[in-house]
């Protein structure tokens, strides 16, 4: 009993902190229009960045600060934002293909990076040597993942009620406005760049804080946490969720990552051993199917929310895509 | 030094081929295609079934054409290869991308494709193992240019870079000579004149697919040639080949085909300054470096 | 019953399924006339032109033209129905050269050679200039290819979106000179202009709409003096008569 509960703890742990990730994409995707082709270089500069800040020194690699933890979080969390800054200032004046390769990129060249800098990053061995914060006093047993699952679902709820007063506010409205008309947007006086601009750097840091609380549960990071499989994961959570909709993309983030685990899970336990050696490829034959079947089938998610009409009256747009989730 | 430069430019062949069909996509599409690279190792199996398949039925091709690793019977299957190559871009349009087109915006299509190219890329995995395959098993064994300074050349890449040559130079005519050519610009570059003016769009679109499926097949084939075949070619040229597009401008076919010549040839002799490992991450700076001094790429234009 | 080329009865038609920018409107080009729509921005003139030659969908009435009906035909069907369209911006391939694009739009035409020395002949710059890319052209040039263009196909009707729209006052009346003379070659033409007095001094027949509906319609003669007009353009009557 106690196996399944320290199960059940461990599991909404990391659901719970991919769906801090989710909600920073539907920042970008579904509130701004965006796309993040590199989820995963945001998430993995939090936890890089994280790690580094505030670990403890290692023979062979620089870094290992030993900050104080909420500065060594904020860290990563500056650290993805700042990637974020970079590669969005360079394409989000340009037609929206070029934002969707430069991200890619950023993401390929970011494991590779990690991969081959060993004096920062540890190369493929990874960062080890991070304490956790109030580890010494709580020990590293169940009482302590039960308080870190404590600690992820209020940054959960924090990120969540950030972003819901976000888009109700004057720039959630803004963002909305450019997104279904920039011209009229930019006709008032308005920039469209600088606005989208800092909706991706928002949603970057908040993918960036959920790579830094992941790195801190593990207390170690490698370039195997930061494979484009996770940024797969990422977007079939969004759009299970429905882009757009919060609660839906938390609630994608656990049914995707239940049904990863259990997948993997029951090919473990019940796969021939020849297919084993596949789990893999089957598994991400199924994500593919997961984004490609939504998008054909159920392009609005599986838990449909009524989207808010902008303005009384509504444009047409907002319109037709509101009937069509009854 | 001049070593990494033939290389650069060999690597360059495959990577145009490659990225002329996707900068077409692109362009008459309005999305970036991400799965256009697994077109390229879905003619690379191709061909390596239909070589298996004709060494064994007739043992006569599969003789070496001089001093070449192929084979009569890999020569047929480039051709065979082309066709189900570009038939099965054409299908894929078809069933997946027409449809979210349809249905949803220009961002759909960009997660389909990547959804796509997770699908295909394991598929083939599933299908014909995780480890790499080869056309021939025996060495080829390189021609020395120079002694010094010292330049090898494997046969194979001579006729890797000539036949790419040749068949961009056939494509060239095709766009510049035809009216089909011209009503392939016309649709790139104003999709409702050229219906206006009796275009089938549905038509052209077909078209563009299949030429982008036969070259990215021929590609595919270059590469397996080149190196070896992996489930995951793909995966590792998808960058190089976007990288191509952006360098070229998006759109732009003499684009595509210069950018894939200056990626390869850049890859290449980053190497003389980089660590191996990161050759990469040198797609993506070269993306940076053209975002920063010239954002529309050498030939292309500022579109919204 | 004048014998009418296009008639268009009762169409309601819209980007969106849900949002009609034309309501009901019925226009007719007769036969080797030139037949002039007006109206103030945002009537539906161009809406109207775009729902005649299939770019966007007609939710009801009916589009006849050279007793065929279209309704619904896609475009690129127009051509082989004898309907021809200059659109209003962008109606030449820029990237093309002069030649590529007289060979595109004739690629369908029987006797392409002979059809193109005789589009050579009747606009002289552009076989000058045919190796040129179009896009290097002037604005009157672009006109004539586009008009070239359309004329390639040997079309019973075109139809001009303000083909005058950016001119030079000069290169403005040539464009509607020209556009008249066609109509003595047996072509039928329906244009769309801003440029009301010039359009009506040439046209035969006047369509005035606004708002997405029929306003008024008679003799482009009689038009040219109607009071209706001024009323209908908002202070527009020094426009008419200026």
């Amino acid at each position: 009993m106690i196996g399944v509960i320290s199960y059940l703890v461990f599991f909404s742990t990391i659901a719970a902190i991919l769906a801090i990730a989710v909600l920073g994409l539907n920042l970008q995707w579904g509130n701004t229009g965006l796309f993040n082709g590199g989820v995963v270089a945001s998430f993995g500069a939090g936890a890089y960045g994280t790690l580094i800040l505030g670990g403890t020194p290692q023979d062979g690699h620089w870094g290992g600060f030993e900050l104080y933890y909420p500065l060594a979080l904020l860290g990563g969390m500056i650290f993805a934002g700042v990637l974020a800054w970079v590669v969005g200032k360079l394409t989000l004046r340009l037609r929206h293909d070029y934002l969707a390769i430069a991200t890619f990129g950023v993401a390929v060249a970011f494991e590779n990076v990690m991969r081959n800098a060993t004096t920062v990053t540890g190369g493929a061995q990874g960062i080890r040597g991070f304490e956790r914060p109030l580890q010494s006093l709580i020990g590293s047993g169940f009482t302590y993942n039960l308080m870190f699952l404590i600690a992820v679902l209020t940054c959960l709820a924090l990120v969540y009620v950030f972003l819901e007063r976000l888009t109700v506010s004057p720039f959630g409205r803004l963002l909305r406005a450019i997104r279904e008309d920039e011209t009229a947007a930019r006709s008032l006086g308005k920039s469209p760049d600088k606005v989208r601009l800092a909706a991706f750097v928002t949603g970057s840091v908040i993918i960036g804080l959920a790579g830094s609380l992941y790195g801190t549960f593990y207390a170690f990071v490698s370039p195997q946490d930061v494979l484009p499989i996770l940024t797969f994961q990422i977007w079939a959570m969004l759009i299970v969720g429905g882009a757009g909709n919060n609660k839906g993309a938390m609630a994608g983030a656990f049914l995707i990552w239940g049904s990863w685990t259990f997948s993997g899970w029951a090919l473990s336990r019940f796969a021939p051993v020849e297919v084993q050696l596949y789990t893999g490829s089957i598994q991400f034959v199924l994500i593919g199917m997961v984004i490609v079947g939504m998008l054909l089938w159920r392009p609005q998610g599986l838990f449909p929310e009524r989207l808010v009409v902008s303005q009384p009256g509504g444009g047409s747009r907002g319109k037709t895509q509101a009937e069509g989730l009854t | 030094m001049i070593q990494h430069l033939v290389d650069g430019i060999l690597v360059g062949s495959f990577l145009s081929l490659g990225a002329i069909g996707l900068t077409m996509a692109m362009h008459i599409l309005r999305f970036a295609n991400f799965s256009h690279a697994e077109l390229l190792s879905i003619g690379a199996y191709c061909a390596l079934v239909f070589d298996k398949l004709f060494e064994s039925l007739l043992p006569i091709l599969a003789a070496k054409i001089g001093p070449l690793s192929m084979t009569g019977a890999l020569a047929i299957s480039i051709v065979l290869s082309m066709a189900i190559t570009g038939l099965s871009a054409v299908l894929i349009d078809r069933f997946i991308f027409q449809r979210v087109r349809q249905k949803g915006e220009e961002l759909s299509m960009v997660f389909a494709s990547f959804g796509m190219a997770l699908i295909i890329r394991n598929i083939i995995g599933l299908v014909f193992g995780l480890s790499a395959e080869l056309y021939s098993k025996d060495i080829a064994f390189a021609m020395i240019l120079s002694r010094d300074p010292l330049l090898l050349v494997k046969p194979d890449q001579v006729f890797v870079l000539i036949a790419a040559l040749i068949l961009m130079f056939a494509l060239h005519l095709v766009l510049s000579r035809t009216t089909f050519g011209f009503s392939l610009r016309a649709v790139a570059e104003n999709p409702s004149l050229a219906q206006v003016h009796g275009v089938n769009l549905k038509r052209m679109i077909a078209a563009v697919w299949i030429i982008g499926g036969g070259l990215g097949a021929v590609a595919g084939i270059f590469y397996g040639l080149s190196y070896q075949i992996t489930p995951v070619m793909g995966r590792d040229l998808v960058l190089p080949i976007f990288a191509a597009t952006i360098v070229g401008g998006i759109g732009s076919v003499y684009g595509a085909v210069l950018g894939g010549f200056i990626v390869g040839i850049a890859s290449n002799l980053a190497l003389v300054i980089l660590p191996s490992g990161y050759s990469p991450s040198v797609p993506f700076l070269m993306i940076l470096a053209v975002l920063l001094v010239r954002p529309n790429g050498l030939f292309g234009e500022a579109r919204a | 019953m004048p014998d009418a080329v296009l008639s268009v009865e009762n169409v309601t038609a819209g980007y969106v399924p849900d949002l009609p920018i034309l309501r009901d409107v019925s226009v007719t080009a007769e036969r080797e006339k030139l037949t002039v729509i007006i109206g103030p921005n945002g009537a539906g003139k161009s809406t109207l032109i775009k729902a005649v030659v299939g770019l966007l969908s007609v939710s009801r009435g009916g589009i006849t033209a050279n007793s065929q009906d279209i309704t619904g035909l896609s475009p690129d069907r127009m051509t082989s129905a004898g309907i021809a369209y200059v659109p209003q911006t962008d109606n030449v391939f820029r990237t093309l050269t002069i030649r590529q694009n007289l060979d595109l739009a004739l690629q369908k035409h029987a006797h392409a050679s002979e059809r193109l020395s005789e589009l050579y002949k009747r606009f002289p710059v552009l076989a000058d200039k045919q190796r040129d890319k179009a896009g290097s052209l002037s604005g009157g040039q672009r006109q004539f290819l586009a008009v070239a263009m359309a004329l390639a196909a040997d079309p019973v009707l075109i139809l001009m979106d303000e083909p005058s729209a950016g001119l030079s006052p000069k290169a403005a009346e040539e464009v509607l000179d020209h556009a008249k003379q066609l109509t003595s070659f047996g072509v039928t033409i329906l244009l769309v202009e801003q440029n009301v007095k010039q359009a009506l001094k040439r046209a035969d027949h006047c369509y005035v709409l606004a708002e997405g509906r029929n306003q008024i319609d008679g003799p482009a003669t009689d038009l040219l003096q109607d009071p209706a007009l001024g009323r209908i353009y908002l202070g527009g009557e020094r426009r008419v008569s200026a």
